[in-house]
């Protein structure tokens, strides 16, 4: 994306978002979901490529941030949602920034300790932090603990879920862009180099740790005031790791690839399930269990994984070869 | 008390299903530096082989047994060694000079892969492992109970133990082995055949992991295609909490991780359980990263 363009793209990102969103209601609900779905990955996978593909640490706990974010800003406005604050449902705003918040916090406490680690060992870290949030949350009654906690309101809607997207494409691009950001990249390619010149690799990678939790936080918000249910369970490894294969797949540090592989990878369950409803299916079993579509689907990841990296390890969408250190 | 030394039975029993499990990781690590994340899935696979062999091996011999047990074991034990060298060879062998974090992304792909082929091909819901050793209870004194196969789990794990050490120090591939890991560009360039001793690397992992599989599933018998993931990230943490790349360190490692499990289980909350492994990790990496019985590695530029 060009960087000249950017403010641009982002008000006419809002206003597209705000017009849409006019029609909301002549819109199939069943579509209207999915939109909020793509909206909320797109928010994820930006945010994750921060981390993951410009800053090149490989994190697989984003679904720890996602669900931090997600509890918090469900806590809030199971609290005080019947308040209006200077417009209606104002306070999801609050609620939304107060999880980013909350989030950013975390990715703090994750990214300061993790700093000497890098590679495999930050990838299983990480994971393992995403793990600790889930059974924190598991453990913690005031908010339903295995149970789960609803959420009251579904504030959720088609604007703020796009105008946050495109709000987060905007921030991480341009972040990127900037004489600032282009450390980002300096720490991924050869941090010993970077440090050299003077670039400080510790402040860079716990931005990246902080700015991309904000934004996951800030998805889970999204995710608790669309789905108005949240279980621990629903924020586990598999999702980080579904996060992880958009970044991939779209090509780690090249964000348009990464929103086009969040629409996509939010749609190919969608058209499995569409695939899974037909009732008789050539060479195939009559009846389809209900997990079959959830099956199918990973198997598919899995294989798209694999065979990405055997083939095309820069990403499906990335035009030109990305350079990474082939670190010892 | 009692309970105390129970507890530390139980430990002593899971752990040593870890250390099992953590030597393949270690073993890997040591030779290609990198984590082999499909390894708990290959246990998975084992205790899988093993749920399917059971009934067929009981035509031929008398079940349940401790020969059935160990035809079964070594059966499966063989099987996942062949699919080690065949994930090697189609999934990590083309990659070898490719960055880190590529071969990492495809492990996971594998782990993926197994995993969930698992529950298409064998069903998503628990599965109920077949008796295939003979539960005695050995010991009953105070109230505390100790069962055969608790005796089968430390004997089978000591005998492999002793086994690996045997093949690692003595044996001529064992000497590869080490070689690889030490240099791999000079071990080439002494005559050792790279792909060859990788793959017998992979294979016998793979088959201490089957093992694994089969002493998890006799100890408790519900098995399911996801049931790798949760042990095969705490053996990874035995691995490293005893120096990765360190084989006794893998082995403390997996009985330190069951020990502290089981007794945090026990006395605290069974629902912290599963977050206790990884706070180990992160507090060992913080303290000390290269591990209980690691050397530490001078970073060179």
């Amino acid at each position: 994306m060009n960087i000249r363009h950017a403010k641009l793209f982002l008000l006419a990102a809002i206003v597209l978002s705000f017009l849409i969103s006019l029609f909301e209601n002549q819109i199939n609900s069943y579509w209207l979901f999915i939109s909020y779905d793509i909206g909320i990955n797109i928010i994820l996978a930006v945010s994750l490529n921060l981390i993951n593909g410009y800053t090149g640490q490989f994190s697989l706990g984003h679904a720890g941030f996602m669900a931090v974010g997600g509890y918090t800003a469900a806590v809030i406005t199971n609290q005080f949602g019947h308040l209006n604050l200077f417009f209606a449902n104002g306070i999801f705003v609050v609620a939304l920034f107060a999880g980013g918040i909350t989030a950013a916090i975390a990715g703090l406490l994750v990214g300061i300790p993790t700093l000497r680690l890098r590679g495999d060992y930050l990838a299983i870290v990480t994971l393992g932090f995403g793990e600790i949030i889930r059974v924190i949350f598991q453990n913690m009654q005031s908010v339903g603990g295995a149970r789960g906690l609803s959420v009251t309101h579904n504030y959720t809607n088609f604007f703020w879920t796009f105008a946050l997207a495109a709000l987060t494409i905007y921030v991480v691009t341009t972040l990127v862009h900037s004489t600032y950001g282009r450390g980002f990249i300096a720490v991924r390619d050869d941090e010993i180099a970077a440090e050299a010149t003077g670039v400080n690799p510790t402040k860079y990678k716990v931005t990246a740790f902080v700015v991309g939790a904000f934004f996951a936080g800030i998805a889970g918000g999204l995710y608790a005031h669309s789905k108005q249910f949240l279980t621990p369970s629903g924020f586990g490894f598999m999702t980080s790791i579904a996060i992880v294969v958009m970044v991939i797949l779209g090509g780690m540090g090249n964000t348009p690839g990464v929103v086009l592989a969040a629409i996509l990878l939010t749609l190919l369950p969608e058209g499995l399930r569409a695939l899974a409803g037909v009732e008789h299916l050539p060479g195939l079993a009559a009846e389809f269990p209900l997990s079959w579509v959830g099956n199918m689907r990973m198997i598919i990841y899995s294989l798209l994984l694999i065979v990405l990296m055997l083939t095309r390890p820069q990403g499906l969408f990335a035009l030109r070869k990305l350079k990474t250190k082939n670190s010892k | 008390m009692t309970e105390f030394l129970q507890q530390l039975i139980n430990g002593l029993a899971l752990g040593s299903i870890l250390a099992l499990i953590a030597l393949g990781y270690t073993m890997v690590y040591g030779i290609l530096r990198f984590i082999n994340f499909a390894h708990g899935d290959v246990f998975m696979l084992g205790a899988f082989a093993g749920f399917y062999l059971t009934p067929k091996i009981a035509k031929i011999f008398p079940t349940p047994s401790i020969l059935s047990g160990l035809v079964v074991m070594g059966i499966s034990m063989l099987i996942c060694a062949a699919l080690g060298i065949i994930i090697e060879r189609f999934a990590y062998r083309p990659l070898r000079s490719s960055p880190k974090l590529t071969m990492l992304i495809t492990a996971i792909g594998v782990s993926l892969f197994l995993e969930y082929t698992g529950q298409f091909v064998f069903g998503a819901a628990p599965k109920k492992f077949p008796e295939l050793i003979p539960v005695y209870p050995i010991a009953q004194f105070g109230g505390l109970s100790l069962n055969s196969n608790q005796i089968i789990v430390f004997a089978v794990t000591l005998v492999l133990l002793i086994a690996l050490r045997f093949i690692v120090l003595k044996t001529k591939i064992g000497t590869a082995m080490r070689a690889l890991s030490f240099n791999p560009q000079a071990a080439a360039l002494m005559g050792i055949n790279i792909d060859l001793v990788i793959s017998f690397t992979f294979a016998l992992g793979s088959a201490l992991a089957a093992a694994a599989g089969i002493l998890f599933a006799v100890n408790y018998p519900a098995i399911d295609p996801l049931m790798g993931i949760l042990p095969g990230l705490k053996a990874f943490v035995a691995a490293v909490l005893g120096g990765i790349g360190n084989l006794p360190g893998a082995a403390l490692g997996g009985i330190i991780i069951g020990i502290t499990e089981t007794l945090v289980s026990g006395y605290i909350s069974s629902t912290y359980r599963d977050a206790i492994a990884f706070g180990i990790l992160i507090l060992m990496l913080l303290v000390k990263p290269s591990g209980l019985l690691g050397k530490k590695e001078i970073e060179k530029v």
